[in-house]
């Protein structure tokens, strides 16, 4: 006798037959799993394009600018001074390309009027800044222009992006001044923010000659920007405490901005490990949800059962069509949500100008997810359908 | 006289007991031959066991007792995916509801009668149209349940019983969820089904159902109580 046969064409009619017939409760039964999926999906996306911005903005940057400061004097504890002459030192290293340095100048701080209370320093700082800072932090000036040689000289003063924003000056036609210290600085210019050498965000740079003129300042820099080829930033690394500092190399302290930039994304990823496990607690709950249609699925069709054992159907056949419908619906929820997720990825990264990226293994962790969420889901509800005994399934009407 | 061709359904003193307190004993050694060609009504008022008759001979359940035999096979000695073959092959029914496919037309139901047996769809449909014919319906093929009357459903659902050939064909009370009219219909299909070489089951509680089938086995609890067959041949011994 030739066995019953369910060729698998049929399997897939006939379990998506099962769904067109309550089209409504199959769309509401598979949200929940799209929710999750559009969740996980959304998680990953906007990650990714953080970070190809992130990559992005590195690329465009560069990744070899090292910076040094000055650490702590062993003896006591205080800060220690980086040595005047160590900028030409650094230059000669042979790799070196671009070399440059800001000061701190203390006790200077920037108010909008000389009227203003002295303990309001809006947490401005000021550096004296050589001319070719800009060179070696990759800065660039947002408007107005830089102080070049000739300025360095005078009262006039370049802010940086956030200074500029809080101290509310966006004129740089030299109509503009500050109080600086003990004098009006006039604003030549605002420098766009400078990812790798944040600080710079939140200063005022004055020209060196002017500073310890007019400032009191003592000449030190406080901290040097050094680019070199790329290929060697690891040995000028290791030779930069000695050449800045070469009585005291162990007060100096050497650090790779674009580091940071990246360990900054890294600490992201523990928040998105908390997010993706959320999406994942709405994947379960979606799975419920759809373990339970086919519950009730099973009980309102035990009828159609019967009638499908009685046409032939064996256990293996009523199995997988129930297990069929259940994986349909994960896997409609799954498509849906990852459509969805890629828009609110698409939407997001727009809205900030950053680069779409959506890693394929996403999708196809998606679909993958789906369909083991709709096989656990189906699993039990379809071995109960397959167990009914045809009789008792043809009696219930 | 010539030997007779081996039954298409036999149980011999076949009996079912549906556990309980007290247990049912729903089919008490039943013995019945049903041969091929044959037009029967099985007739019983409910409670009789007659379902559970119906059940066992189309393999839907087990006989606990006695032997069954369906197109010369023992099913004491099948799978339950052998019984599936079975039915799929060899066993058509009709139902007192219908059972047809809400939204699905005609002509589909009448295929999916084919479903188990690994037919292209094409194929199928090809068949289901032959048959819809044969009801004569081939007029509705592509009407849904919801469009049909009573009669015409039941008709579709005797279509659908009918389209993979099978060697018996069980009808459990075809005429009981329709008017006097749509059932005589049903009936005249099943009867002229029979002529054209159709082993037919016809289980009722109806006696003027019964009484225009050409052989009527009477069961009550769980019993048969009369055969028109047996009676003839103690007639002629």
């Amino acid at each position: 006798m030739r066995p019953s046969r369910l060729r698998p064409r049929d399997a897939v009619r006939v379990a998506a037959t099962g769904l067109r017939s309550r089209p409504l409760r199959a769309v509401l039964s598979s949200l929940g799993i799209a929710v999750g999926i559009a969740a996980m999906v959304a998680v990953v996306g906007i990650s990714a394009s953080s970070r190809a911005e992130i990559d992005q903005q590195l690329r465009a940057l560069g990744t070899n600018l090292l910076t040094v400061e000055p650490g702590q004097r062993l003896l006591d504890g205080e800060t220690a001074v980086l040595p005047a002459e160590s900028v030409d030192m650094v230059a000669r290293i042979g790799p070196v390309t671009s070399v440059s340095a800001v000061g701190a100048v203390d006790d200077a701080f920037v108010y909008r009027t000389d009227h203003i209370d002295e303990a309001k320093t809006n947490g401005i700082t000021t550096l004296a800044a050589r001319p070719d800072l800009l060179d070696a932090v990759s800065g660039q000036v947002a408007s107005g222009r830089w102080l070049d040689d000739a300025l360095a000289a005078y009262p006039t003063v370049v802010l940086g992006a956030t200074t500029a924003e809080r101290l509310g000056i966006t004129r740089t036609d030299g109509s503009v001044a500050v109080w600086l210290g003990e004098a009006w600085f006039t604003v030549v210019g605002v420098l766009a923010p400078a990812p790798l050498a944040p600080e710079l965000d939140a200063a005022a740079l004055v020209g060196w000659p002017i500073a310890e003129e007019l400032l009191g300042y003592d000449g030190a820099p406080t901290r040097l920007y050094e680019r070199s080829t790329e290929s060697q930033v690891d040995d000028v690394r290791a030779v930069l405490p000695a050449t800045v500092n070469p009585a005291n190399p162990e007060e100096v302290s050497v650090s790779r901005p674009s580091d940071a930039l990246a360990a900054q994304n890294a600490a992201d990823e523990t928040l998105l490990a908390l997010l993706l496990a959320l999406g994942g607690v709405a994947l379960l709950v979606g799975g419920i949800g759809v373990a339970n249609t086919m519950v009730i699925a099973v009980l309102e069709r035990r009828s159609e059962i019967g009638l499908r054992r009685a046409l032939g159907a064996t256990r293996a056949h009523i199995r997988i069509q129930f297990l069929g419908e259940s994986v349909l619906l994960g896997g409609f929820g799954g498509i849906g949500g990852a459509v969805l997720g890629g828009l609110v990825t698409a939407v997001f990264a727009a809205s900030r100008d950053w680069p779409f990226a959506l890693p394929l293994w996403v999708l196809g962790g998606a679909a993958a997810a789906t369909i083991l969420v709709g096989a656990l889901a189906g699993a039990y509800p379809a071995s109960r359908a397959a167990r009914m005994s045809p009789t008792a399934a043809l009696a219930t009407v | 006289m010539t030997a007779p061709a081996a039954p298409v359904a036999e149980l011999v003193d076949a009996s079912r007991t549906y556990p309980g307190h007290p247990p049912v004993r729903a089919l008490r050694e039943a013995n019945l031959r049903i041969d091929d060609g044959e037009l029967v009504g099985i007739v019983g008022p409910s409670g009789s066991g007659k379902s559970t008759l119906l059940n066992v001979l189309g393999t839907l359940d087990r006989a606990d007792a006695g032997t069954v035999r369906i197109d010369g096979h023992d099913l004491a000695t099948l799978t339950d995916r052998q019984l599936s073959s079975l039915r799929a092959h060899r066993i058509g029914f009709v139902f007192q509801q219908f059972f047809l496919a809400p939204g699905v037309t005609a002509l589909d139901n009448v295929a999916d009668g084919l479903l188990y047996t690994g037919l292209p769809l094409a194929e199928r449909r090809r068949r289901a149209a032959e048959t819809l014919e044969r009801v004569g319906l081939a007029d509705r093929s592509h009407h849904r349940p919801n469009e049909l009357s009573g009669g015409q459903r039941q008709r579709v659902a005797v279509a659908r019983a009918l389209v993979g050939r099978p060697s018996l064909l069980l009808a459990d009370e075809p005429t009981g969820a329709l008017d006097s009219e749509s059932g005589a219909a049903v009936l005249d299909l099943l009867r002229e089904l029979h002529q054209s070489g159709t082993t037919i089951v016809v289980i009722t509680h109806d006696h003027d159902v019964a009484a225009m089938l050409p052989r009527q086995v009477h069961i009550r609890d769980g019993q048969i109580a009369s055969d028109d067959a047996l009676t003839m041949t103690g007639a002629a011994p």
